[in-house]
């Protein structure tokens, strides 16, 4: 029996030939992600204990986001405390305000995710590098103060879940909607504990940051972690992007690797997906939910915050003006800098929206477009559970950046086929 | 005994447990006042030391923040039995020293409000209310071993240079 793309980096990681789903392994890590939220709480933890160490600084990477810029006083004491400790211990990639961004959006855009690795970090979405054909999961505060000062931990081998994705996406119909579609037809735990391997020929008209929009909400499903295999559309991403060590081993599932399930999508049906409150696994095609008036919109996060889902928007909103509050919010400064620079603020400004500093901001209900009771959130993030953005009386709907434009023009939830 | 907290419900999700709005904290007394807030107001206020809260599939599910289990350990909950734990919350529990149980029968067989005894060494639930005793596996050894030493980082100390 051969071995998933999974079991070999886990393999690797651990030092052995072969594993097999089930087995208990110390894997040695290669990157760690810190944030604002969970990494404080992490190095106190490690000065109590004694044991105030980093196993490599040059392989902790670290930005402040959910909170940033501080929102308020308390956020403002985390992000000091996260960056004394950066500091102190010469974190070789750590990104203050002006660098920081959207931890998910930053990693890759600054060239810290390379195939064949194992990375982990002090959040949930962090399944979104497995794109890249790496072992990528989401940890807690104590898991990630043990790796900060071993880089070791444990991991139980998943079993894997393949997702065969067939088909041209039609004209409308974005990476966003294949993984609601995905979510809603496995649920939030239909993945529980295992990896999710996406493979399939709609992979290849897709660009590393579409991929990574739905590696990303692998954790939606309960998957451990989110992969995809290797191609030249990765290659080319990483010779763009990979700056400091450039080397990486590419791996690939046997042909004989055993699945414990394998789900097939044929994504030239699908339709424009939105998820109702308050599980990701509410989607319906965007027909079922059409006309239901909204109060915001709001395009962003680690899920649709990269420049590509902000050109949608602005294709959709260009010359148009929206009729509720809308944001905008780049997920890194370079994002940012490349919306400004290709005319799309003027874009976005002309249509009445805001734009936001890089920030997770509203999508985690910190700041930065919090809803009242009552509202509706038409929103590209990744979860609606009760309360997620704002009062627990909110509701909020998850869509595609071109769903959450077009829906941003009418006041009422939309099909962006419309605009198109 | 302690008294359970039913809450005959799936996918009870981190933001449930402890809303984002208070993350800018990680205090666990502090965080352990909005235990269950958006859920169940009432929570707080009815729970003594050593309740235990009892919950269907994939308790915990969402994000990744410890919070939601400081929150738990903060209102001195006993231990959450659920017919199923989403990954992370699961796996932060163990390195935080908390023993969670997993049970497919516990919902089915407790009401809200019942004196429940558990004998963790012998994977057994006994509902003194109903005088029912259900049976569930206890964690992995190494599970164990890890809360016995304290959590992870305990765990770690006694192996490391």
């Amino acid at each position: 029996m051969g071995m998933t793309i999974t079991e070999k980096i886990l393999a690797r990681s651990a030092g052995k030939d072969k594993v097999t789903a089930g087995d208990l392994i110390d894997a040695n890590i290669d990157i760690v992600m810190c944030h604002d939220v969970t990494t404080p709480a992490a190095i106190s933890m490690l000065q109590e204990k004694g044991i105030d160490r980093v196993f490599d600084a040059e392989k902790i990477v670290v930005t402040p986001d959910h909170f940033q810029p501080a929102k308020d006083i308390k956020s403002a004491e985390l992000h000091k405390r996260l960056d004394t400790w950066a500091k102190k211990k010469n974190i070789k990639y750590y990104y203050p305000i002006g660098k920081a961004g959207v931890c998910h959006a930053l990693l890759p855009e600054q060239g810290h995710i390379r195939p064949g690795e194992v990375i982990v970090g002090g959040d949930s979405h962090t399944c979104t590098y497995g794109a890249f054909g790496a072992f990528s999961s989401g940890i807690g505060s104590t898991d990630l103060a043990a790796v900060i000062a071993t880089g070791q931990l444990w991991f139980k081998v998943p079993q894997s879940i393949k997702f065969v994705l067939k088909g041209s996406l039609p004209k409308g119909v974005y990476s966003k909607d294949i993984i609601l579609a995905v979510i809603a037809r496995i649920g939030t735990d239909g993945a529980l504990y295992k990896a999710m391997e996406f493979v399939g020929d709609t992979l290849k008209d897709m660009t590393m940051e579409a991929r990574m929009t739905i590696t990303n909400m692998a954790i939606e499903a309960g998957g451990k972690n989110g992969i995809m295999p290797f191609d030249e559309i990765t290659k080319a991403y990483l010779d763009e992007h990979l700056t400091n060590k450039k080397e990486y081993t590419v791996f690939e599932s046997d042909a004989d690797a055993e699945y414990c399930q394998i789900e097939e999508f044929d994504c030239s049906k699908l339709e424009p997906m939105v998820a109702k409150p308050h599980l990701p696994s509410g989607g319906v095609a965007v027909g079922e939910v059409e006309g239901m008036a909204m109060d915001q919109s709001y395009i962003g996060s680690c899920t649709n915050g990269r420049i590509e889902d902000l050109r949608i928007a602005a294709e959709i909103l260009k010359g148009k003006t929206v009729k509720i509050r809308t944001l905008i919010v780049p997920a890194t400064p370079v994002i940012w800098k490349m919306a400004k620079d290709e005319g799309l603020f003027d874009i976005f400004y002309d249509a009445g929206c805001v734009i936001a500093a890089p920030t997770c901001g509203a999508c985690l209900g910190g700041f930065m477009g919090i809803l009242a009771s009552g509202e509706k959130c038409i929103s590209t993030t990744n979860r609606n559970f009760v309360g997620r953005m704002g009062s627990p009386e909110s509701e909020v709907y998850l869509a595609s950046p071109a769903t959450a434009a077009a829906s941003a023009i009418e006041g009422k939830i939309t099909d962006p086929r419309k605009y198109m | 005994m302690a008294r359970a907290h039913v809450y005959k419900r799936d996918h009870i999700n981190t933001d449930e447990i402890i809303p984002a709005r208070y993350l800018n904290t990680d205090d666990e007394a502090e965080l352990a006042t909005h235990c269950l807030e958006d859920l169940d107001a009432d929570f707080i206020k009815n729970t003594k030391p050593g309740d235990i809260m009892v919950a269907g599939d994939d308790f915990g599910c969402g994000s990744s923040r410890e919070h939601a289990v400081w929150a738990i350990r903060g209102a001195k909950v006993g231990t959450v039995i659920a017919k199923t734990f989403a990954r992370i919350f699961y796996r932060n529990a163990i390195d935080c020293g908390f023993y969670l149980i997993e049970s497919a029968d516990a919902l089915d067989n407790i009401n809200d409000g019942d004196n429940i005894e558990i004998d963790y060494d012998n994977g057994v639930i006994k509902n003194i209310t109903s005088g029912k005793d259900i049976t569930f596996n206890p964690l992995p050894d190494f599970a164990v071993e890890i809360i016995k030493d304290g959590g992870l980082l305990e765990h770690i100390k006694k192996t490391m240079k």
